[in-house]
């Protein structure tokens, strides 16, 4: 499996080398269990900052599990071990001194399904610069208006910052997650599915979002959908069955795969 | 081939619903007992009573003669009886159910407390009167006290408010938690900032029930001999006192018809207060709902 694994992760290196990207994330031999489960299997990427990395395959293959190793959210579930690397900004983030708390003020994460909390629009985007010790009303407002026009939904809430989060549609509240996680001013950006409960209207704006965002910030996302793989991103990782099949520049990935189950995948042929 | 005979479901059809009419009337006769018991009860208490609530009723000593009894000093020991149990209880129990459901890691052994507190709240109250003379009166030697008392009551009501916690905590979604912690929150601000907030009407609700049945609550006072008839008001938590329950069950002891009366006027003022303290709870309950 590494043999297919290791040439594609050094090509992905090249291009870098020719843009100059430093990387953000580098794991190496990631492997990881839910139980006895074996859910990740010596995981290899190296993810360049300020490009759109999409993570996709069928369901089960571990694309969610990995994207959560990155900021170590997985952890919540008492069963997981790990073993390998990951190093961000070439710490690994595994080490026991490691604080997961400060990791997570620059690894922002935006879930699956839209989770404000029950707050004012402008508390749930003060909350992360709240509990980082910004008490500054003056300040905590220009976060708020930075962070809401970041994601594109300034004008629709500008005039109702005080009315509860709740009430907004299920798009609406969407982007006040991807805000409230720009509120932090993070370094990388991860998406786990984040328009799979989203009508296309909704999804047609995140996904414009993301070519945005990726100006200001890495961005990795998990996505089922590949067309939106094929559409948002630079870099493509295929997973199946807890290993990567293969990791390369997107339109090489969907125009000519190097490995066979990658082009069934994209072909629709399983998954 | 067909498996559903319409004509035969046709002819069961009536039975059907002879059947849902009838129990219909069963499960309404069962409410209606309840209603109409409850409703000579308090009948019976308000004819009775009535008469000797007055203004006197409130400002007087316990008394031999029924028309100059009173409850000042029943009414203060129960004010500072609640003093005590509303701080002691709420502060163990909320904080019990947080590390419970919070920070503890799910494990046989935490389980095994969880099983055993919601069996604590089934214990009889007399059992925790026991507790409370053996532990608080006797061994920390607090004397026949408000504090040996309102420490007794804690521990009565105590399962109560971590059990109706514990599932206010519960249901409280995940998806706010890992939205918090995602953003490096700690555990402590995830709870003082998304888990406390939403939970607290379910919190305070159960809480303010458990504290309104230790306002009525008599056996372990009993247990613990606090008096029924003092002519003078606690000026302390380690004095003594009485308590309304203790004085109405004083008072229907007598053999007096009168004093039974007198009873009556104050269960009327005790039954006035769980009202009160149930109404708190219903309010903060709607009023945080609104808002969420």
């Amino acid at each position: 499996m590494t043999t297919i694994v290791k040439p594609e992760v050094k090509t992905a290196e090249k291009e870098t080398v020719k843009k100059n990207k430093s990387s953000v994330y580098k794991t190496e031999q990631l492997n990881l269990w839910y139980g006895s489960n074996h859910a990740l299997k010596n995981i290899d990427l190296d993810i360049k900052e300020n490009e759109v990395t999409a993570i996709i395959g069928p369901s089960g293959c571990g694309k969610s599990t990995y994207i959560k190793t990155l900021n170590r959210m997985i952890e919540t579930i008492p069963s997981v071990k790990t073993s390998g690397v990951i190093n961000y900004r070439d710490k690994n983030i595994f080490d026991k001194e490691y604080q997961v708390e400060e990791l997570r003020t620059k690894v922002g994460m935006v879930f699956q399904k839209p989770n404000p909390f029950p707050k004012s629009i402008y508390d749930n985007i003060a909350y992360g610069p709240r509990i980082h010790g910004i008490k500054n009303k003056k300040i905590l407002d220009q976060i708020v208006e930075k962070s809401l026009r970041g994601a594109a939904i300034w004008d629709e809430v500008k005039d109702r910052l005080g009315e509860n989060a709740y009430g907004l549609s299920g798009g609406q509240q969407q982007r006040i997650c991807i805000a409230r996680c720009l509120a932090i001013e993070p370094d990388v950006i991860l998406m786990d599915e984040p328009t799979s409960a989203l009508d296309p209207i909704s999804t047609l704006k995140v996904e414009e979002l993301v070519q945005d965002l990726k100006k200001d910030y890495s961005i990795i996302i998990v996505t089922h959908n590949m067309q939106q793989a094929a559409r948002i991103s630079d870099k493509t990782a295929f997973f199946l069955n807890g290993e990567v099949v293969e990791f390369d520049e997107t339109d090489k990935i969907f125009s000519n795969p190097s490995d066979e189950r990658t082009e069934d995948y994209i072909s629709g042929r399983f998954g | 081939m067909k498996f559903v005979n319409h004509e035969e479901v046709a002819a069961k059809t009536k039975t059907r619903l002879t059947k849902n009419t009838l129990l219909k009337g069963v499960f309404a006769a069962a409410t209606g007992f309840g209603l109409v018991v409850l409703a000579i009860l308090l009948y019976r208490i308000v004819t009775q009573g009535s008469d000797y609530l007055s203004f006197e009723f409130f400002t007087s000593f316990a008394s031999r003669i029924p028309e100059n009894s009173g409850i000042k000093a029943a009414i203060l020991g129960s004010v500072y009886l609640m003093l005590v149990v509303a701080p002691v209880s709420m502060f163990l129990g909320v904080g019990t159910a947080i590390y419970l459901e919070e920070y503890a890691k799910r494990n046989k052994f935490t389980n095994f407390i969880k099983v055993n507190i919601s069996n604590l709240a089934g214990v009889p109250s007399v059992v925790f009167g026991l507790l409370g003379l053996t532990i608080f009166v006797r061994f920390f030697d607090l004397g026949i006290s408000i504090l040996a008392a309102g420490l007794t009551m804690s521990l009565l009501i105590l399962p109560i408010i971590i059990v109706a916690s514990q599932e206010a905590i519960r249901a409280v979604p995940n998806e706010l938690r890992e939205a918090s912690f995602a953003m490096g929150a700690t555990r402590w601000q995830t709870i003082l900032r998304v888990v406390l907030p939403a939970s607290i009407p379910g919190i305070l609700t159960g809480s303010i029930l458990a504290l309104s049945r230790a306002i009525g609550e008599t056996a372990p006072l009993v247990v613990i001999g606090i008096p029924t008839i003092l002519m003078f008001t606690p000026d302390g938590i380690m004095s003594t006192f009485t308590a309304l329950p203790m004085q109405i069950f004083d008072w229907t002891k007598r053999p007096q018809v009168e004093f039974h009366d007198v009873a009556a006027a104050g269960i009327i003022v005790l039954m006035g207060l769980l009202i009160i303290m149930n109404s708190i709870a219903v309010f903060i309950r709607n009023k945080y709902q609104k808002r969420y």
